[in-house]
This record gives C-alpha cells, structure tokens and sequence, in this order.
C-alpha cells in the first residue's frame, strides 16, 4: 500500500479504495461510505452494463443512476470508458450484457438505436461533431427528423419559423447578423454548442449529454456553454457533463462519477467536497493506482 | 466582418449565378463572333438534342460529389443500358419492356457500387473505376464487340416520348432533362433524403450521430445514380438509333467538368443543380460554338479549358459571400496590404 495521505484518510476512512472499486457506487456520509439509496424518480439506470470489444473490456459491471433533475459530472481519464457508455446511452452500439432503463423504463439493449434515444428524450452534444459544418442551421436543428409533408419532402418554411424561435428564445441569438439561414461555420465554438444544446432543449429532452462541450473554446465561451447547461437545470432535466476540466465539471454538477478503466470508482455529491478536494482525490486517486500496479 | 445586407446580396442567393453569367456572357460572344449559326434556331435545336444525355449524368454525379463520393463508372452503364435495351428491342420488339429491363441493369450496377462502398467501405473512386472497367468489358463481351442498329426504334412510341420532335423540330429530350434538373432539385433541396446526403458529405459521422442511416443513404444513392446513368444511356442510344459498345466512354470528364464548373464543392456537402444545368449547356455548346466562330478546331480544347478555369474561379470568388466579394477581392489584389477590416476573424476562431 502507498502512504495513506491526509485526503485519502478523509475519503477512505475504513474502506480503502479497492473495496470501493469492487461494490460500484457509494455515497460519502459523514466519514462513512454507505450505499447510494435507490432515488425515486430516474432520468437514466445503468445496471451491470459491460462492453466488450473482442476480449478487450471496455466498461465492466457498470451501476449508475442519474436522477431526473440532476447533473452528473462524468470524470475520467483518457481511455477510461467515457465514450464508450455515452455510446450506449446514445444507441450508437448496444453493450455486451447488462440492463439499460431510461426514465425507469426498460429497454431494450440490442435493438436500441440512436432514433429510438431521440425518441426516448435522451440528446447528445459532442465535442465536434454536433453540426453539419457547410448546412444552414434550420437544417442543423432538424437534421435526422425532419417536419415533412407525405413522400419526404421537407416543410420548409415551418423549420425556418421553428428554428428561428428557438435560436432567439432559448439559445438568445439577437441581431448578430446570424439567422436561420446562416451556415454552421459562421458560428464561433461557443454559438455552436448552444445551438447543439439548445437543439437538444427543443426536442423535449429529458436526458442531455454534453460529451467534453468545453474543449478548444476559449474562456469566454466555455462561460457560455455552462450557462446553457444551467439552463438545462433550470428547465427541470437532467444532463451528464463530461469534462476533462473538473472547475467546469465541479461548477455545474450536483454530483460527481469518477470512471477509471473501465469501472466506476466513486459517486460523491457535491455537497460532500471542495473543488480542492475533489482535485486532490482525482489526484491520489491516479497515484494511488500506479502504486498498486507496481507492487 | 462582411454581414451587413448589400445592395446585391439577393444576388448571392440565386443559385449557380456566377456559372449562369459565364454561359450569358459565353452566348453573347458567340453572337458576335459567329453571328450566322448563334442567330439561328438550329444551332439550339441541336444542343437541345446533344447535351440532354450529358445532363442527366451530371446531374447524378452532382448527388454523388455533394455526399463527398465519386463515381467514375457510369460511362460503362451508358454502355450497358443502351446494349440492354438494343438487343432486347431487336430480339422481341418490345421497346418498354427492354427500357425497364436497361433501367433495372443500371440500378443493379449502382447497387452493387453502392455495397462497395458503403458495406465493404472500398473507397468510391477505386469501387467505381473497378466497376468502370468490368461493366465495360461485360457490355463489350456480350455485344461481341458490334454495333445493333435499331431503326425501326424510331416508329415506337416509346421514342416519340423521349427522344421525339415537338412541333416537328424541338427534342423532347431536353424537356425531360430540364424536368430532371427541376424533379432532383427539389429531392436535393426540400427533401429529407437530399439532406441526408449533403450532412453524409459534410461530415458522416455528424450525420450518423444525428440518426441518419448512413450506409442505407449511400447505397441508395449509388443505384440512384445507376439508374440515372440508364436512363441518360437510353436517351443517347434512341436518340442516334442505334448502340455502339464504346458509347459513353467519352463522357466522363465532359461531365465531372459540367458538376464541378457548376459550382459543386469536391470536398461535398453542398451540390448546386442549376449549377450543374448551367455547366452542362456550358459543356454542351462551347466545341459547336468555338468551331462556328471560324478561328479553327485546334482552338477548342484551349478556349474549352479557359473557359473551365473562368468559372471555378468565378464560383471560388463569389462562393458563399456573394457577389459583393467581386469587388472585394479585386481590391485586395489591386492592394495587397490593406486586407479588408476583421475579415475572416470570425471564420478563425471557430475553424
């Protein structure tokens, strides 16, 4: 065992942490680790999800909920299994085994599909990949369903009036020179992923997950950006943030997953810790690891 | 920071503009130049009955380039279709039963174009060349190499319908193209699957994570344009009456000129039709054109590469700003230093 620090006597009073790693999720009460009571209502449950690729294992024995007006920061390192769970939230591949239940309804894992995420209130914000770069925005907010008249054919002049209510009502584009006309690369960072978010807001997501939104944008808009996601609070729905950046990650977030190898690690409330703690454990946490692998 | 509305910015909004200037001004000189066949109808007639083919194949590879795809083996379906079609129609004269019989050999063509592709990921450019090479050597083997005349092709309806005379003199050929250009406008422009492929050519992984079917969209748009390239070989083998087992392999370069001065992006995501219809008359009219004024054949391929190169340049320039951006470059090119104020700046920073 490394030297037990003065944090990691705080967070691991009795336990250490690989008995923690072992039983999944806990809370932090008091100095004690208890389970995480089963909340009420639940915007997301994961249950023993695992992903394989090939004999590689990408996520093992996966328990997480996220409540139905709740905020999770997701936090990982590279590599530790971040996209892969945001890509089965999404549909985009099913998991290798395990129970997926969006807003306490179960679905079904192999033939759930990114049409069928949409359907059940479940919206994505990618890093780089939420807009067509060279389309008109009208056409990037309803790409992939589409208000049509019979055989296809868009309706036009609806999406544009849509469009347009929402990019001055939710996302608060005023007199910029930026319309429902304007193609996507005329937007800076920060414009895009409030379209990208305000987008998810339109089509009454219930569940919106923001996969690293703060990459690459400058402090200005990275300020933007969170203020979106507070908007998502506001309006009642529940968001998984993931973030490289744990002052973003801790500003917005009401509560912390820490995700490493595959498996989760911890699930701390906020009103738990400090920003300085939660850095310190990420911190020893890393380290500690390494320790364990060398003996 | 060039937002504000210009006095020509509803210029910017027509679409294939600056490509529809270059055929006015092309046709203006022609009139001046070779005044005796440009005032004249027949030299019009008989574009109308030459560049439909061409056309209608432009306009397939417009879909294919706009979804960031190249097809390079349509030439060998004008091939294939029109010997599908001629040796049926002399076999067992039954002309709409071998029209539908060429359509359905150039939408399997495409289909199977399309499952390289978008199944077995083989790059477009070497699955279509492949293809280019073995449906023109399929076509050639079991024509044996020999021309079927069809004659008789000319007393059918079926001819009279697409390649007939309207009024005695106008090719009805070039209504349908024209149609086409209008029909696949409206699928490019206002419909869900022309969409589809404009985010598939922007970015596929956008598209996909946005819930767009990528690989059924890719398929279905290479035997789209599978049966396109039939029906442009249909329309070319009624026309002359009679199949030829090279037809068509002249046509590649004619017509990805015709898409690209048109004013569609090889990198894909945006596909400009009206462009693509422009380009082709372009195309269509300038060896008639440049041989008519009477300064010689050998002149042809240089005016033909001039007049290429004026019109991408014309599309790069106008592009997206419009044609204000006219104005603007020529003064940055008359005065190198002084670039126009915060220009761009936007476009930096979210690059």
């Amino acid at each position: 065992m490394p030297p037990a620090s003065r944090h990691k006597l705080y967070l691991f009073p009795a336990a250490g942490h690989y008995k923690l790693r072992l039983a999944g999720a806990f809370l932090l009460k008091g100095d004690q680790f208890v389970p995480e009571p089963p909340l009420e209502r639940t915007a997301l449950r994961m249950v023993d999800i695992e992903k394989y690729f090939g004999s590689v294992c990408a996520l093992k024995d996966v328990n997480f909920e996220v409540g139905h007006n709740e905020i999770v920061g997701l936090i990982g390192d590279n590599g530790a299994g971040k996209s892969t769970l945001v890509k089965i939230l999404t549909g985009v591949f099913p998991p290798t085994s395990g129970e997926l239940y969006i807003a306490d309804r179960k679905v079904d894992t192999s033939s759930y599909s990114v049409k069928e995420a949409h359907a059940l209130g479940i919206e994505t914000v990618y890093q780089d990949k939420s807009l067509g770069e060279k389309q008109a925005m009208w056409r990037n907010f309803f790409i992939g369903r589409e208000i049509t008249y019979p055989f296809g054919f868009l309706k036009v002049r609806e999406e544009k009036k849509v469009a347009n209510d929402i990019m001055v009502n939710t996302i608060g584009f005023r007199g910029k020179g930026i319309g429902v006309d304007s193609k996507a690369n005329k937007l800076s960072g920060g414009e895009r992923q409030g379209v990208a978010i305000g987008r998810a807001m339109h089509f009454e997501a219930d569940l919106i997950i923001l996969d690293e939104p703060t990459v690459a944008l400058s402090l200005k808009e990275v300020r933007k950006v969170l203020n979106f996601v507070h908007k998502i609070k506001d309006a009642g729905k529940a968001s998984i943030y993931i973030s490289h950046n744990i002052a973003d990650v801790y500003e917005i977030s009401d509560r912390f997953i820490v995700i490493d190898r595959g498996e989760i690690v911890a699930s701390i409330a906020k009103a738990k810790i400090s920003m300085k703690e939660l850095d310190e454990f990420l911190l020893e946490y890393s380290h500690g690891l390494k320790d364990k692998v060398q003996q | 920071m060039n937002r504000g509305p210009s006095r020509f910015a509803f210029l910017g909004k027509l679409e294939g503009l600056p490509i529809g200037m270059v055929l006015a001004v092309l046709y203006v000189v022609f009139i001046f130049t070779a005044p005796s066949v440009f005032t004249g109808y027949r030299i019009y007639m008989s574009f109308f009955q030459t560049v439909p083919p061409m056309l209608v194949l432009a306009i397939g590879l417009t879909f294919i380039i706009t979804a960031g795809e190249i097809d390079l083996s349509f030439p060998a379906v004008v091939a294939l279709s029109g010997f599908v079609f001629t040796w049926w129609f002399k076999t067992f004269q039954t002309p709409l039963i071998g029209f539908i019989l060429a359509i359905v050999s150039g939408s399997l063509v495409g289909y199977i174009n399309g499952l390289l592709v978008a199944r077995l990921r083989v790059p477009s450019i070497m699955a279509t060349l492949a293809a280019q090479f073995f449906w023109y050597g399929v076509t050639l083997l079991i024509a044996g190499g020999l021309q079927i005349n069809i004659q008789e092709i000319t007393t059918t309806k079926i001819h009279a319908i697409f390649v007939g005379r309207l009024f005695g003199i106008f090719p009805v050929q070039a209504l349908w193209a024209l149609g086409l250009t209008v029909f696949f406008w409206f699928i490019l422009n206002r419909h869900k699957f022309g969409e589809a492929i404009m985010f598939i050519g922007d970015n596929a992984e956008v598209a996909r994570v946005m819930g767009i079917n990528v690989e059924a969209t890719r398929i279905r748009l290479f035997t789209m344009h599978g049966v396109i390239a039939a029906f442009a070989g249909l329309l070319l083998t009624m026309e002359i009456n009679v199949f030829f087992p090279t037809q068509g392999q002249g046509m590649l370069l004619p017509v990805m000129a015709a898409v690209f001065i048109g004013g569609t992006s090889i990198a894909g995501g945006q596909g400009v039709l009206v462009g693509t219809f422009f380009g082709s008359y372009i195309i269509g009219s300038l060896e008639a054109g440049v041989v008519a004024t009477g300064i010689g054949g050998y002149w042809v391929q240089l005016v033909e590469g001039l007049v290429m190169a004026a019109s991408v340049i014309l599309n790069v320039i106008i592009g997206e700003e419009g044609i204000s951006a006219l104005s603007r470059t020529a003064r940055k090119w008359a005065v190198p230093a002084q670039a126009p104020p915060g220009e761009g700046s936007r476009g930096q920073d979210s690059a």
